[in-house]
């Protein structure tokens, strides 16, 4: 009589789980949907348009010009035969060398100040946001005051620091507009890796640094050994938005520069915003965007799978 | 003794070095353009350029104060900006409650997919969504900004939302689900409120990113009583058109756009480096 009962106790309970899991995946699937639905409408389904543009020899500069089907003729002249693409791959990977390398050092530098307790953080706090929120555009034209050939500040101070011996045509000249743009950009976005350094470091327990110090770390040991990897997450993550930051960077060169002298400062994305609007070749232009797309990909990739750069919804979630 | 008194005061002094290094590179070139933007027209010509304007001269201010197209400018730019905050943190705060807090299979495609949408380029998109605005005849309309401007700040929105959520004590919920509210009661009545302060934040958030954007807005408005405030200022040629370039009235145009944005930076600092930090440092 003392048998084994027929339904094993745990049942009914994994069903009334099951049930109210249902009804929270459902209550779940209502809330996502119009977010989802709005990413997919303007964002994905658009980016398979461009992909079947750039599959057609588009021109709109003429009315009723016909459409011609090139399969990926486009892509194969972007990659055979396209030096304006080689260029503006160029200057974008200048771009990000060297701009990233300057915003990383002073971020840094930065950051290790802004982590630090003293009188006046929140008029610091205030400074280093103004660049961060301003308008790209909005700064361009802010240096493109500074950096005037003949009424410009940069000019004055340089010159009266002896740095330089005449006054310099930074935005106009084949061999500094390229360095001058990185100097508008770096200050721009510098406050930005600072702020998201300092939050890095101010996750890092107080207690490593304690322990270091009773061990007799010098400060340069502690960054060293504590700080910088401790912060590797932090920095991969930075370091990743910034690229495709570069990859994206239009507003800056049209407005500062023109992407002049020549295409000395053409990005890729005026590059291909050039192609599309300026030339109307909507099909080559789409080639050139998804090719840009492409490269943004890949270099997520490479952060997220490769060096585990942990982007928000990159990883399981822990629930 | 002696020496470690001098090394902390060396210390000290360096401190306050760099603290001030840092305040004059982010404002100087702000700074600057306030600047020019005071001189007299002359003024600004003068070679070697001067630091001080003198006299101080508002005539670049009134000029572009008061050209309706500037005007224009800043008010297409508010009723944007505001609309996509407003449809954003509709959208996202109903996902972002989802991440946070239900449980369901295909989280992480959904994660992915805003992950994706955050590196977007604008760029990849701009030729269909031109040719399909073409179509739907919103060529210079307003929602040809808005529904792009909701897509790529909904990235930003769900991530700093699901952080701020994450935060909230869950036993609040369980406490209103066995007093024997409903999930839309719980979300609306309990959630709501207590989340507030973060949606706050927010909205800071998602106005100066869409008040910003400029691509969108360089492509899909081409009448000048359309244009935004970026646009506008990108392509200022001053009052008079046939005028060597204007650069007061440039800069004057530069910082009236900017004066939104510097208000609330300095009146929400601390919410919006809470808020910036949330959703890309995982804590």
């Amino acid at each position: 009589m003392n048998a084994v009962p027929a339904h094993p106790p745990v049942r009914p309970s994994i069903r009334r789980f099951s049930t109210q899991e249902f009804l929270e995946a459902r209550f779940a699937l209502i809330l996502i949907l119009p977010a989802v639905f709005a990413i997919i409408l303007v964002a994905f389904y658009p980016l398979g348009h461009a992909f079947w543009l750039s599959l057609w020899k588009i021109n709109l500069r003429f009315a009723n010009t016909p459409w011609v089907f090139l399969g990926f003729g486009n892509y194969l002249d972007v990659l055979t035969d396209d030096e304006r693409w080689l260029n503006a791959l160029r200057v974008t990977g200048t771009i990000t060398v060297t701009s990233l390398t300057a915003e990383f050092i002073l971020g840094m530098v930065f950051a290790l100040v802004m982590n630090q307790a003293f009188r006046g953080r929140g008029l610091v706090r205030v400074a280093v946001l103004v660049p961060w929120a301003l308008t790209t555009v909005v700064s361009a034209r802010m240096w493109q005051v500074i950096y005037h050939a003949t009424y410009g500040v940069f000019n004055r101070i340089l010159y009266d620091l002896g740095i330089i011996g005449a006054y310099k045509p930074w935005i106009i000249s084949p061999v500094f507009t390229i360095w001058a743009m990185i100097g508008a950009d770096v200050w721009k976005t510098t406050p930005f890796v600072a702020l998201l350094l300092t939050a890095g470091m101010q996750m890092i327990p107080a207690e490593l640094y304690e322990a270091a110090a009773i061990d007799g770390a010098t400060a340069w040991d502690r960054f060293w050994q504590i700080t910088f990897p401790l912060l590797r997450p932090t920095l991969l993550v930075a370091l990743l938005f910034r690229m495709i930051d570069v990859f994206r960077m239009l507003d800056l060169p049209i407005v500062l520069t023109g992407g002049g002298p020549g295409q000395a400062t053409e990005t890729l994305s005026l590059y291909t915003y050039r192609v599309i609007f300026t030339d109307l070749k909507f099909g080559a232009g789409s080639a050139l965007a998804v090719t840009t797309f492409l490269i943004i990909l890949c270099t997520a990739f490479v952060f997220i799978k490769v060096l585990g750069a942990p982007v928000a919804g990159s990883e399981a979630e822990e629930r | 003794m002696g020496s470690s008194r001098r090394l902390r005061l060396i210390q000290l002094v360096l401190m306050q070095l760099l603290i001030a290094i840092i305040i004059i590179w982010c404002l100087a070139p702000f700074y600057w353009t306030v600047i020019t933007s005071l001189k007299q027209a002359n003024a600004i010509f003068y070679q070697p350029t001067t630091y001080l304007p003198n006299p101080v001269d508002m005539t670049s201010w009134r000029v572009v104060v008061t050209l309706p197209r500037f005007q224009g400018a800043l008010i297409n730019s508010t009723i944007i900006a505001s609309s996509v905050t407003v449809v954003s943190l509709s959208l996202g705060s109903l996902c972002a409650y989802a991440v946070a807090r239900l449980r369901f299979p295909g989280k992480n495609i959904v994660l992915a997919l805003v992950l994706a949408v955050s590196m977007f380029p604008g760029i990849a998109i701009i030729s269909p969504l031109y040719l399909q605005f073409r179509d739907w005849d919103l060529i210079n309309n307003k929602l040809a900004l808005i529904l792009p401007g909701v897509t790529f700040t909904l990235p930003v929105c769900i991530w700093t939302l699901t952080a701020f959520f994450r935060d909230l004590p869950r036993e609040l919920e369980e406490a209103a689900y066995v007093d024997g509210a409903s999930r839309i009661q719980t979300f609306t009545q309990v959630i709501g409120p207590l989340a507030a302060p973060g949606v706050f934040t927010t909205a800071i958030l998602l106005f100066i990113a869409s008040w910003n954007e400029f691509l969108f807005a360089r492509t899909f408005m081409s009448k000048v009583e359309q244009l935004t405030a970026p646009v506008a200022v990108a392509q200022f040629e001053g009052a008079d058109i046939a005028a060597a370039t204007p650069w007061g009235e440039i800069s004057a145009a530069a910082i009236a756009t900017t004066i939104p944005l510097v208000i609330l930076v300095l009146v929400f600092q601390r919410r919006i480096v809470a808020g910036l930090t949330a959703g890309a440092v995982k804590g």
